[in-house]
């Protein structure tokens, strides 16, 4: 027994660095299903207000860009407004319509910190859950795409990026009505691959891939890439490389989308799934 | 340690922290190579500073850089090995005559060729473990590599430029 308690002491610091490896591992395990605490992210207020102040200062010097693209944005709006407008007074609402184009809401959140260059990427936003922005919506900017909050704490939500090797969005080729899954490879910051599409499909370059508006998190139609290049490798599967349209690297502004019909569409198919399961 | 000690290690702790979170937080020189100086600290710790006790500071500075990338755990498991590691490379490295009792890590007290080796040494390990632990695998081996190089001669180049920053040539007592 002594010469356990002997020989476990003389190893000590080797054991000990044992340990501590053991729960670093745990936590990256544990951080990598999306239950993890949410203390220990940058949602949390103390780093979340040392990256905000460091965002106000930085902010200053985008503010060009930034109204350059508000501008663009608000142009684009106000033609959509107009052709609804003229829509609305040709067709007259009946009532579940009335609820179905107020199905998405959008809040508006600024970015405090955002990374493009690692292989799994995060943004941390400055709106949180008493802003009513929960844990799997959808997040947009104007050029397109972002990706889906993980995280919220009171006044901040952290968000992983369309660039994480876990993230994969339904998608299709928007004339064509070819569905995909776009998801990424860990490398170039602006592309983006378009999978499992079918090769009777004809893809070319300079097709415009969006959301297919098959899951609950983002509405039909938001803009993800252009397809950039499209071939048919060995195996017989089409390789597509999609010119992202978000510009990770100058993101500023972003929306996160409320779908008020998501309990209802997710009890619904919950319901179907467990009556085929019987 | 001395009291002495652990109040200059805490003053290097919040300076190598803060340049880390401020400045070197997400750049990228050509979308390769990334600095991670927050290392430093751990480098220039106390020679005499107890096994365990490096290895705590080592979880500790991890796990505050891990919030704020986000990915909680990789950076603490990169830290715990350098803590650990730290004291082999060191007694590896040992200069004829020895190390003088509760002598620092520096430019001044070391030379530059013992400085630059050592951490050479240990800035690799740390970023060969980090960026294959962050693309969790080796599927994109020589991706990685390269990015886990290039990020080593970065954060080097800084760590030895904070050197001549911090140390007056004649000596730091």
């Amino acid at each position: 027994m002594q010469r356990l308690f002997d020989f476990l002491y003389s190893y000590r610091a080797f054991l000990f660095f044992v340990l501590l490896e053991t729960i670093s591992g745990w936590l990256i395990v544990k951080n990598n299903n999306y239950q993890s605490s949410a203390f220990f992210n940058s949602s949390n207020y103390y780093a979340a207000s040392i990256l905000k102040t460091k965002s106000n200062i930085n902010e200053y010097f985008s503010l060009k860009e930034v109204n350059a693209e508000l501008v663009r944005e608000n142009t684009r709006l106000n033609n959509a407004l107009i052709i609804e407008r003229q829509k609305k007074s040709l067709y007259k609402e009946k009532k579940s319509d009335s609820l179905k184009t107020h199905q998405f809401e959008f809040i508006a959140a600024r970015v405090i910190n955002v990374s493009s260059r690692r292989a799994n990427n995060y943004i941390t936003i400055n709106k949180g859950t008493e802003d009513s922005v929960r844990e799997f919506m959808g997040v947009v900017s104007p050029q397109g795409l972002v990706g889906r909050v993980k995280k919220c704490s009171e006044h901040f939500s952290t968000v992983i990026s369309l660039l994480h090797d876990r993230m994969y969005i339904s998608s299709k080729i928007k004339t064509k009505n070819i569905d995909g899954t776009i998801g990424w490879d860990g490398k170039n910051p602006r592309i983006v691959n378009l999978r499992h599409v079918p090769i009777h499909h004809t893809v070319a370059a300079g097709d415009t891939v969006i959301t297919s508006g098959y899951n609950a998190i983002y509405p039909e139609g938001i803009m993800i890439g252009i397809v950039q290049k499209a071939q048919v490798n060995e195996r017989a599967e089409y390789e597509i490389d999609v010119l992202l349209s978000t510009d990770f690297s100058m993101l500023t502004y972003v929306y996160v989308i409320d779908n008020k019909l998501r309990p209802e569409i997710d009890s619904l198919e919950r319901a179907t799934m467990e009556g085929t399961d019987r | 340690m001395k009291p002495k000690d652990l109040v200059i290690s805490l003053v290097y702790f919040l300076i190598f922290g803060a340049l880390q979170i401020l400045l070197f937080f997400n750049m990228a020189l050509f979308g390769y190579a990334f600095c991670y100086i927050y290392l430093g600290f751990l480098l220039i710790l106390p020679i005499d500073t107890p096994k365990l006790l490096m290895m705590l500071i080592g979880m500790g500075t991890g796990l505050i850089i891990d919030i704020f990338y986000d990915t909680l755990g990789i950076h603490t498991a990169a830290c715990v090995l350098i803590a650990f590691l730290r004291p082999h490379i060191i007694n590896i490295l040992t200069p004829r005559g020895g190390y003088d009792t509760g002598s620092q890590i520096s430019l001044s007290s070391l030379g530059f060729q013992w400085v630059a080796t050592y951490a050479t040494l240990l800035i690799l390990i740390h970023h060969l473990v980090l960026f294959f632990l962050e693309s969790w695998g080796f599927h994109i081996f020589f991706f990685t590599l390269l990015k886990a190089i290039c990020s080593t001669l970065f954060t080097l180049t800084v760590f030895l430029l904070s050197q001549y920053l911090f140390y007056s040539p004649r000596g730091y007592k």
